[in-house]
């Protein structure tokens, strides 16, 4: 048996999607620029899935959606195209220490480029607080960016709140809810915000497309160059049957939200109950009741996390810590580190996210299987081979 | 959990490791293949010469295929900070402190058969394998694990791992032990592997090129220059740091007079080159420390054995003599080369000269 618990960092497509999206890969295969039939079926397509995606963020003008081809194009095309557009009213950014690299990076690129960044702290559960958000605030400050909910902690940050005061200081404000979209309410009035990024594969839905939202009036200059699509702000021939798989993912977890979240909520308390009752040094990272329904990320205390990772895979079990590099090695998580943990202390930490497919009877086997690996990995890290014989120091 | 034996196999992307996971996989072992990233990928990916040498990405790439086509999981673990730490500080230390390191004996102990090993039986693996040449086997009588030289004699590695205590050897297989390296890529290519006629890696894996132009680079501010003097004081040159000279070195000395001169000693306290002529060089005996033994238990009276002080180098006849603190007096039967201090003099039994009793490392 294998169990997928690693749904944040990406879910398996529901079959109703991939029929929505069949008709958009085989015989309607128009682009959607052309005059002629096949394009303005392509193009009849496209604006109903905008229509969707505007619908489901409580969006008034479905010209404010613009579909690109990830939650990282979003954030980028959010980022660079608002800091851009707003150097004449000042170059300072502000985010927080614990975002996803696609803002972290991009963040970092605008530094170079001669933008000054502020990462707002976390703290120890997580939170950020809207306190330390307006502390941050200058009088050059042209942006803000934070995550709605975090990957890795499914900490919540409060977002209404910042949006609140990001629109009387009239700064251009950017979340990134690629975790959120589909599975808490998002709406971009309730929250304030002026730009929000979503994502296809988080939800169900097909990899390759995601989608900003971009508040009407608000100034943005485009990343990338070429063709008038959409509306001139994400030039390169739309990718139909994606954004249409988006949309019918984006119609089902809306749908099915209020029901799923219990669900799930039930299942992942029930798995971290049964963590931290069974195993000694297990510890949860993040704030018990502000977090996503369905992760759970803890650590365990005299176990590192990639022994941890390796052993549960060889189980068939699938879970996710710190942050993948391009090697499928790991590298230390700056999200915990921002909330004051320390690996060689606190131990490794693995990040378990539930979804759709996962079952009782999963959990069950996880813990089972749980407490035999972090004892026996305890124990090897613990056994001493005698000192190495040859030593220069 | 599994039925099937778990054994990790430390794969390199070359021949050896990729048919040493085949051969266990073959054998019905669960197989786990694990790559160490041991250097930055950006050093590997901005050198071309770098790309070619030891756990570059495309290593990591081929170990990875490698393990795809025989089906079994494989894992690439960042080890690169503790690589830099265990083993190139070390090594660095080393030449610093006037002694001839030995890299390899120091990742085999503390990384692969170290940190590694760990990680396997934290893993369930009960064994770890690596495509060393060499063979291990059980002596029932005296209850020890023991090391023997390769069936291939031209790329036996014993000696670099003279180092392993009692439970690393317990857990460690040699799969290629009992082949030639012919052998190895026969059966390699005949199981369809794609790394069959890769190139053997060649001297240390995180230099490429002069050991001498890694240390002026990493580590050029802490080499201090100095004088080069006869056995008799005289000032013959200036040293640009001890670091940058060897015991038995020759060349790169940059002094005239009647030579040829060769280093003698490298003395760290005054900061000096000693030179001298070739005759200086030949000993009767050394004295080793930090002795490790394998087939032995431990060294309590003088017994004979054969002694090799630098890889690729015959081993020599000597007599092993226990002195005070764990110290061992080698003396030859013929009087040999000076080895250079820190480099490691590894034993042999004297009448079944495959069978390595243990080794120690020359004192200075």
């Amino acid at each position: 048996m294998r169990i997928y618990l690693d749904h944040n960092a990406t879910t398996p497509m529901r079959p109703e999607v991939l029929e929505a999206m069949r008709p958009y890969l085989e015989a309607r295969f128009g682009n959607a620029n052309s005059i002629h039939s096949w394009g303005r079926e392509a193009k009849r397509a496209l604006e109903e899935a905008r229509e969707v995606i505007a619908s489901a963020l409580g969006a008034r003008d479905k010209e404010s959606i613009v579909f690109v081809s990830s939650g990282t194009e979003a954030d980028n095309l959010a980022l660079k195209g608002a800091a851009w557009a707003a150097r004449g009213r000042g170059r300072h950014i502000v985010t927080s220490a614990v975002e996803h690299h696609a803002v972290i990076n991009t963040c970092r690129s605008l530094e170079e480029q001669g933008f000054e960044v502020t990462h707002l702290p976390v703290d120890g559960e997580g939170l950020l607080h809207p306190d330390t958000v307006m502390r941050s605030l200058r009088t050059d400050t042209s942006a803000i960016s934070l995550m709605h909910a975090n990957n890795e902690t499914g900490v919540i940050f409060p977002i209404a709140e910042v949006g609140h005061l990001a629109r009387q200081r009239g700064i251009v404000f950017h979340a990134d809810a690629v975790q959120t979209f589909g599975r808490l309410p998002v709406g971009v009035e309730s929250l304030g915000v002026d730009l929000l990024s979503l994502s296809g594969h988080k939800i169900y839905g097909p990899k390759g497309i995601g989608a900003l939202y971009v508040r009407p009036g608000t100034k943005m200059v485009p990343c990338m160059h070429g063709g008038q699509q959409e509306r001139g702000r994400r030039a390169g021939t739309e990718n139909i049957a994606a954004a249409v798989g988006l949309a019918r993912a984006a119609e089902l977890c809306v749908e099915s939200m209020q029901l799923e979240a219990e669900r799930v909520r039930s299942l992942r308390d029930r798995l971290e109950r049964g963590i931290l009752s069974r195993i000694e040094g297990a510890r949860r990272n993040g704030h018990r009741e502000r977090r996503l329904a369905n992760t759970s990320n803890i650590s365990f205390q005299g176990a590192d996390e990639e022994s941890l990772i390796l052993a549960l895979d060889l189980e068939g079990v699938a879970v996710a810590a710190g942050a993948a590099c391009t090697s499928g090695s790991l590298e230390p998580s700056h999200v915990l580190e921002a909330m004051g943990r320390r690996p060689e202390i606190d131990g490794g930490a693995l990040r378990f996210s539930l979804g759709a497919g996962t079952t009782e009877a999963e959990i069950e086997r996880v813990l089972d299987l749980l407490p035999t690996v972090v004892e026996r990995i305890r124990a090897a890290a613990g056994s001493s081979h005698p000192e190495p014989a040859l030593t220069y120091r | 959990m599994g039925t099937r034996r778990r054994v990790v196999v430390a794969m390199s992307g070359g021949v050896d490791s990729s048919l040493a996971a085949a051969l266990l996989a073959e054998q019905g072992f669960e197989v786990v293949g694990i790559t160490l990233r041991l250097l930055p990928s950006r050093r590997a990916a901005n050198d071309l010469e770098r790309f070619d040498s030891c756990c570059s990405p495309r290593d990591v790439e081929d170990a990875r295929l490698v393990a795809s086509h025989l089906g079994v999981p494989h894992y690439v673990l960042n080890y690169e900070q503790e690589f830099d730490r265990e083993v190139i500080g070390e090594f660095a230390a080393a030449y610093m402190g006037g002694r001839t390191p030995n890299p390899c004996i120091l990742c085999n102990g503390r990384v692969k058969f170290g940190s590694l090993l760990r990680r396997a039986l934290g893993l369930g693996a009960e064994f770890m394998a690596t495509g060393h040449y060499a063979r291990i086997d059980y002596d029932c009588k005296g209850g020890r694990y023991r090391l023997r030289r390769a069936r291939d004699s031209r790329k036996d590695q014993s000696y670099f791992l003279y180092g392993l205590a009692q439970a690393q050897l317990a857990r460690a297989l040699f799969p290629v032990g009992e082949m030639t390296k012919e052998q190895v890529r026969e059966r390699a290519a005949a199981l369809g592997l794609k790394v069959a006629a890769k190139p053997d890696s060649q001297e240390i894996c995180f230099v490429s090129g002069d050991y001498r132009s890694f240390l002026r680079e990493r580590y050029g501010d802490r080499l201090r220059p100095g004088a080069i003097k006869d056995g008799a004081g005289k000032v013959l040159g200036q040293h640009q740091g001890l670091a940058l000279y060897t015991v038995g070195q020759r060349n790169g000395l940059g002094i005239g007079g009647d030579g040829p001169f060769y280093v003698v000693r490298l003395d760290g306290k005054a900061n000096e080159v000693v030179v001298g002529k070739a005759d200086e060089l030949l000993r009767r005996e050394f004295v080793a420390e930090k002795p490790n033994f394998v087939a032995w238990d431990r060294l309590t009276e003088e017994r004979p054995a054969h002694v090799m002080v630098r890889y690729r180098q015959p081993a020599a006849p000597a007599d092993l003599i226990p002195l005070q603190g764990g110290q061992i007096r080698v003396r030859w039967r013929e009087p040999q080369r000076l080895p250079a201090p820190g480099q490691a003099a590894v034993f042999y039994d004297a009448s079944e000269p495959d069978l390595l009793v243990g080794g120690a490392t020359v004192a200075q």
